[in-house]
C-alpha cells in the first residue's frame, strides 16, 4: 500500500498538474478545430493554389516531430513576449489542426453528392447548402475521429513538460527525481491520464448518442 | 387563349470531356403539359433534365424558362432553380432534419419567409401527399415511397412553375411505385408543368401529353404516348420499346 500512500500524499499537486494538462488540451483543440475547418475548406475549394497551401501545411506538420514543433513555437514566440502557456497551446493547435483538417475533409467528402444537388435544386446557394445541409451531417460523421484526436492531443500535451510547464507529466518526473523513485510516480501519473481519457471518451460517446437521434 | 411556353430549348449541346451527351436538342414545353422522356440509360435524358434547372450548365444553345432566356452570366441561377422544382431518383432528403423541416428548409432560408406561415403551408403540402402523420419523423424511418412523396412536397414548397422528375420511381420496390405515381398524377391534374424521365410506360400513357424518345444524345422521336408506344415511326424507338415492354 506504499503506492496508495504516495498517491494520497501527492494528489493536490497532481490535481493542479491535471488542471493545467486539461487547460492546454481544451484550448489547443478548440483553436485546432478552427484551423482544421479552414484548411479543410482550402482542400475542397477546387482552387489549385489553395489546395497546395493546405497540402504544404499538412506536409509540414506530418513531416516533423511534435516536440520539434512545440520547441519552434516556444522559442519563436516567447521572443515576442508571449507566455509559455500560449506558445505550447499554439504549437499543439498548429499540429492538431492538420489532422483535424483531414478529418473534416474526409467527413465532408463522405456526404452523398445528392445532398448538395438537392439543396441547389431548391434554390439554395452553395455556401448555404454547405452550412445548413452538408456541415451538420459531416460534423456528426467527424465526431468519432475528432474524439480520438482529442485523446491524442491530451496525451501529447505531456510534451509541454519539456519547456518547463508544470503539467501532469512534469509533476510526475519532478517527484520521481526528488525522491529517487521514478517508477511509483510514473505509475501514479498513468492513472491520472487513464482517468482523464476515460472521462473524455464518455463525454464523446454521450454527444454521439445525442447527435444520432435522426438515425 | 393559347398556353404560354414554359420551357423552350434550342440547339442545346452538352459534353462531359470527350463525351458528347446532348446533341442539338430542340424541345418546347407549354404550360400545364406533362412530358415524359424515355430512352436507354446513357441516352442523355437525365442530363437534359439537369440542364433545364441548371444543375448542369449547357455548352451551347438556348434554354428559356417562362419566356426568359437564361444565361449564367446574366441570371442568378439560384433564383431560376427556385422556380424549377426537381425530384431525384434517390430522393436526396436531408437525413438530419425531420420530414416537416425538410419541407420548410428552402422557403425559410431561401425565400426568407416567416416560419409560422411556412409551417402551415408545409403541413398542408404533407397532407396533400398523404403524410400528415409523419411530420416529426426522420427520413430514415420512412419507406421509399414515403420518402419520394416528401421529396415532392419539399420541391412544391418553393411554389415552382415547373416540376422535373428524374426517374422518381426507379429506386422503389414495385409495390411502392403506385403511391408516388398517384401523387404525380394529382399534380398533373392540377395543371403543373412537368417533365418526367421515367420507365413507367403506363404512367406515360395515362398522364403524359406527349413523350420523347432519346437515343445517344439526340431526340429520335416525339409523339403522343399512345402513338409512340404502339406504332413508333423510327426503327430505334421500336427496338427500345421491344426491349422494355
Amino acid at each position: 500500500m506504499d503506492l496508495l500512500t504516495k498517491f494520497i500524499d501527492t494528489y493536490p499537486v497532481f490535481l493542479k498538474g491535471m488542471l493545467l494538462t486539461f487547460e492546454i488540451t481544451i484550448v489547443s483543440i478548440f483553436i485546432a478545430i478552427f484551423i482544421g475547418l479552414f484548411f479543410a475548406f482550402l482542400k475542397i475549394s477546387n482552387v489549385k493554389i489553395l489546395e497546395w497551401i493546405a497540402d504544404l501545411y499538412i506536409f509540414l506538420v506530418r513531416g516533423t516531430p511534435l516536440v520539434v514543433q512545440i520547441f519552434i513555437f516556444y522559442f519563436g514566440l516567447t521572443a515576442f513576449n508571449i507566455s509559455d502557456f500560449l506558445a505550447v497551446v499554439l504549437g499543439l493547435a498548429f499540429h492538431n489542426g492538420a489532422y483535424i483538417a483531414e478529418i473534416f475533409r474526409g467527413a465532408i467528402q463522405s456526404i452523398d453528392h445528392g445532398q448538395m444537388e438537392a439543396g441547389r435544386s431548391l434554390g439554395m446557394t452553395k455556401s448555404l447548402t454547405m452550412r445548413r445541409i452538408i456541415l451538420p451531417q459531416a460534423s456528426r460523421r467527424a465526431l468519432p475521429p475528432l474524439g480520438n484526436q482529442f485523446i491524442i492531443a491530451l496525451k501529447d500535451s505531456s510534451l509541454a513538460s519539456f519547456i518547463g510547464m508544470y503539467e501532469l507529466f512534469n509533476v510526475a518526473t519532478t517527484h520521481g527525481s526528488l525522491k529517487y523513485d521514478y517508477m511509483s510516480y510514473l505509475l501514479i501519473v498513468a492513472v491520472y491520464y487513464l482517468v482523464l481519457v476515460l472521462f473524455f471518451s464518455i463525454i464523446v460517446r454521450i454527444i454521439e448518442k445525442k447527435m444520432s437521434s435522426s438515425d | 387563349m393559347s398556353k404560354s411556353i414554359m420551357i423552350n430549348i434550342e440547339k442545346l449541346n452538352k459534353s462531359f470531356g470527350d463525351l458528347h451527351v446532348l446533341k442539338d436538342i430542340d424541345m418546347t414545353v407549354k404550360q400545364s403539359e406533362v412530358v415524359c422522356l424515355i430512352g436507354a440509360s446513357g441516352s442523355g435524358k437525365s442530363t437534359l433534365l439537369r440542364c433545364i434547372n441548371f444543375l448542369e450548365i449547357k455548352d451551347s444553345g438556348l434554354v428559356m424558362i417562362g419566356g426568359e432566356k437564361i444565361e449564367k452570366e446574366t441570371h442568378d441561377l439560384n433564383e431560376v432553380r427556385a422556380k424549377v422544382g426537381m425530384v431525384f431518383q434517390h430522393f436526396n432528403l436531408f437525413p438530419h432534419k425531420t420530414v416537416l423541416e425538410n419541407v420548410m428548409e428552402a422557403p425559410i432560408y431561401v425565400k426568407k419567409r416567416p416560419k409560422e406561415e411556412v409551417k402551415e403551408e408545409a403541413k398542408a403540402l404533407l397532407k396533400k401527399v398523404g403524410l400528415s402523420d409523419k411530420e416529426y419523423v426522420y427520413p430514415s424511418k420512412l419507406s421509399g415511397g414515403q420518402k419520394q412523396r416528401v421529396a415532392i412536397a419539399r420541391a412544391l414548397a418553393m411554389k415552382p412553375e415547373i416540376m422535373l422528375f428524374d426517374e422518381p420511381t426507379s429506386a422503389l420496390d414495385p409495390e411502392l411505385v403506385g403511391e408516388v405515381l398517384t401523387t404525380m398524377k394529382e399534380l398533373a391534374e392540377e395543371g403543373m408543368t412537368m417533365v418526367v424521365v421515367t420507365h413507367e410506360m403506363g404512367f406515360a400513357r395515362e398522364v403524359a401529353d406527349w413523350a420523347v424518345y432519346m437515343h445517344e444524345g439526340r431526340i429520335v422521336e416525339v409523339g403522343h404516348p399512345m402513338q409512340l408506344f404502339s406504332s413508333p415511326k423510327e426503327e430505334r424507338t421500336k427496338n427500345f420499346l421491344d426491349s422494355v415492354l
